[in-house]
């Protein structure tokens, strides 16, 4: 009990007679990334905000770096930093005084609050704008004021509410290594996204939460293998040649969607690819086109709800 | 209370980055002011100095103007992400909210005095004696407390800054429709009694008594209730929007 940072029984939450959570478990291990991964409307904001004091939960228990969160949310709030949606920068303060705003709120006065300070500005590469207002600042810069801004203090829970909506692809890769690098501080993350290969890069547990409930609940590998090894697909010329194919290989199936391409249960590795390979060679039997297919989060949340995320955005 | 004070600096950083709020809480009053002592006002029949008559409404006026930039600062911090920063670190709600009516009250101060100054340099001769200056100051600032916290409820109730800044009309407003530009006697029936009843009419009348030198005890005692009242009221409206408000 004491290794996990971030304990929930039996969450629920209602606006009126809408559902936003269902019963919702969660355990989180101190001093690893655990995302929670859903589309838009599957209730991850709702759940930060719950875990975060913001909002009280209709039934449930949450403990929080050891505390009730309805009972100890002072202590709750002392330990962790919250990273929302929204970047919750000040825009008519500079860089330096939207640190120096929350280095004076968390009482760090005098030199060590500018030290603080400078230290956060150097280490999301912010020193350059540090006297510019908020206000100019580009979405990425505005993140990583964000998030600068919530590690004052040094929290040892991080919650950040779908960090890289909205950046460019260069600004989301940074973001990624600020949070990995945070984790080998040891803090504790926990992550909202809709991306499901952020939550496969940095997550050590994924839960995969729609409609108020978690589907599934996993390492990245675990949610993988739930629906299934990966494969090879082999896409042959013609007839021939996959009838061949089909007679000297095991557990064949014709892919849904090419009749022409044959998928071999295979994990993937090298060794097992090249014997693969020279079973077809020595049947003398050309193969077209080759790929080695791994599942990725998208295959799992297709396999658990029946439908792609897309479609539940849309 | 330390957390309030750098509140207070944040908020006050904000007003001076914002000429849209300098212009509506310091200049626009002054330039009303010039307007109506030099332009409308010849055609007042009114009893001596107009300027003299005018001062004591313009400061209320003043303070009205200066209010939009309080609704629209306190919006600003509810619909922007940043109140959920603040609650999350466990900044008391009332370190918020307090901090923008302190800067509310510091503003109208500021502006007041500057506008005292103009008025002055116009011709304004006030007969208050110190007591009485200390009664002008005392019901500005009660004045300006109680419809600050008035206008936080009105900042934290409206869903949008658009809103928020319109919500802030009818306090502008109002002085208009009391004793502050003329006098209610001269005004037509109906916006007559309305302007009797109202709460800046006692208001203004105390202070005019008081620069006069002839306070009215009848019209101190209504202007305090009036301020206590909206007082109470504002506070607890925006501390209970404030607490539904995630």
């Amino acid at each position: 009990m004491t290794s996990s940072a971030i304990a929930a029984t039996g969450l629920r939450k209602a606006y009126q007679d809408k559902i936003v959570l269902d019963g919702i478990d969660l355990e989180v291990a101190a001093g690893t990334i655990f995302s929670l991964l859903g589309p838009n409307g599957a209730g991850k904001t709702t759940t930060v905000n719950v875990l975060t004091t913001l909002m009280k939960a209709d039934a449930g228990t949450v403990r929080v770096a050891g505390h009730d969160v309805a009972t100890d949310t002072k202590a709750v709030r002392a330990a962790i930093g919250v990273t929302g949606q929204f970047a919750a920068v000040d825009d008519l303060l500079t860089g330096r005084e939207n640190l120096k705003l929350m280095t004076d709120l968390k009482g760090l006065r005098g030199d060590e609050g500018k030290r603080v300070v400078a230290d956060l500005l150097e280490r999301f590469d912010l020193t350059g704008s540090a006297d510019k207002m908020a206000a100019t600042y580009s979405g990425g810069m505005r993140r990583k004021l964000d998030l600068a801004m919530t590690l004052v203090g040094r929290p040892s829970i991080i919650f950040l509410d779908e960090p890289t909506t909205g950046l460019d692809p260069r600004s989301r890769r940074t973001m990624w290594e600020i949070i990995r690098q945070l984790v080998t501080d040891g803090v504790t993350i926990f992550l909202t996204t809709q991306y499901l290969d952020e939550a496969d890069r940095l997550a050590d547990r994924i839960a995969v939460l729609d409609q108020g409930t978690i589907v599934a609940q996993g390492t990245p590998a675990e949610l993988k293998s739930q629906i299934g090894g990966s494969h090879v697909r082999l896409r042959f010329a013609g007839d021939a040649e996959i009838e061949a194919a089909r007679r000297i290989l095991t557990g064949t199936t014709t892919d849904a969607e090419d009749d022409l391409v044959l998928r071999v249960p295979s994990d993937g590795g090298a060794k097992s690819v090249r014997t693969l390979l020279a079973q077809l060679d020595a049947h003398s039997i050309e193969v077209e086109e080759f790929s080695v297919h791994t599942p990725d989060l998208d295959d799992v949340f297709l396999a658990l709800t029946g439908r792609t995320s897309e479609k539940v955005n849309a | 209370m330390s957390s309030a004070t750098t509140m207070l600096g944040r908020n006050f950083k904000h007003t001076l980055r914002n000429p849209v709020a300098i212009f509506n809480g310091v200049l626009f009053p002054i330039v009303l002011m010039l307007m109506f002592v030099y332009v409308i006002g010849g055609a007042f029949d009114i009893a001596g100095d107009y300027v003299d008559y005018i001062t004591p409404g313009m400061i209320i006026l003043t303070i009205c103007y200066g209010l939009s930039g309080t609704a629209l600062a306190v919006n600003s911090d509810m619909t922007k992400g940043i109140i959920n920063r603040f609650k999350v670190m466990d900044i008391s709600r009332s370190a918020v909210l307090s901090a923008h009516v302190a800067a509310s009250v510091l503003r109208s101060l500021i502006a007041i005095a500057v506008l005292v100054g103009v008025a002055l340099i116009m011709g304004f001769r006030p007969a208050a004696s110190f007591p009485d200056w200390l009664g002008v100051i005392g019901l500005v600032v009660l004045v300006t407390f109680a419809t600050s916290w008035f206008t936080v409820a009105l900042g934290l109730a409206a869903k949008t800054p658009e809103s928020a800044g319109l919500i802030s009309v009818p306090l502008v407003m109002l002085p208009f429709l009391s004793s502050a530009i003329v006098p209610a006697e001269t005004m037509a029936a109906g916006v007559r009694q309305f302007a009797d009843y109202q709460p800046f009419t006692p208001i203004i009348e105390t202070l005019r008594g008081l620069l006069n030198g002839t306070p009215s005890g009848g019209d101190a005692i209504a202007a305090i209730a009036w301020s206590a009242g909206i007082a109470l009221v504002g506070y607890v409206w925006a501390l209970s929007t404030f607490k539904k408000r995630a």
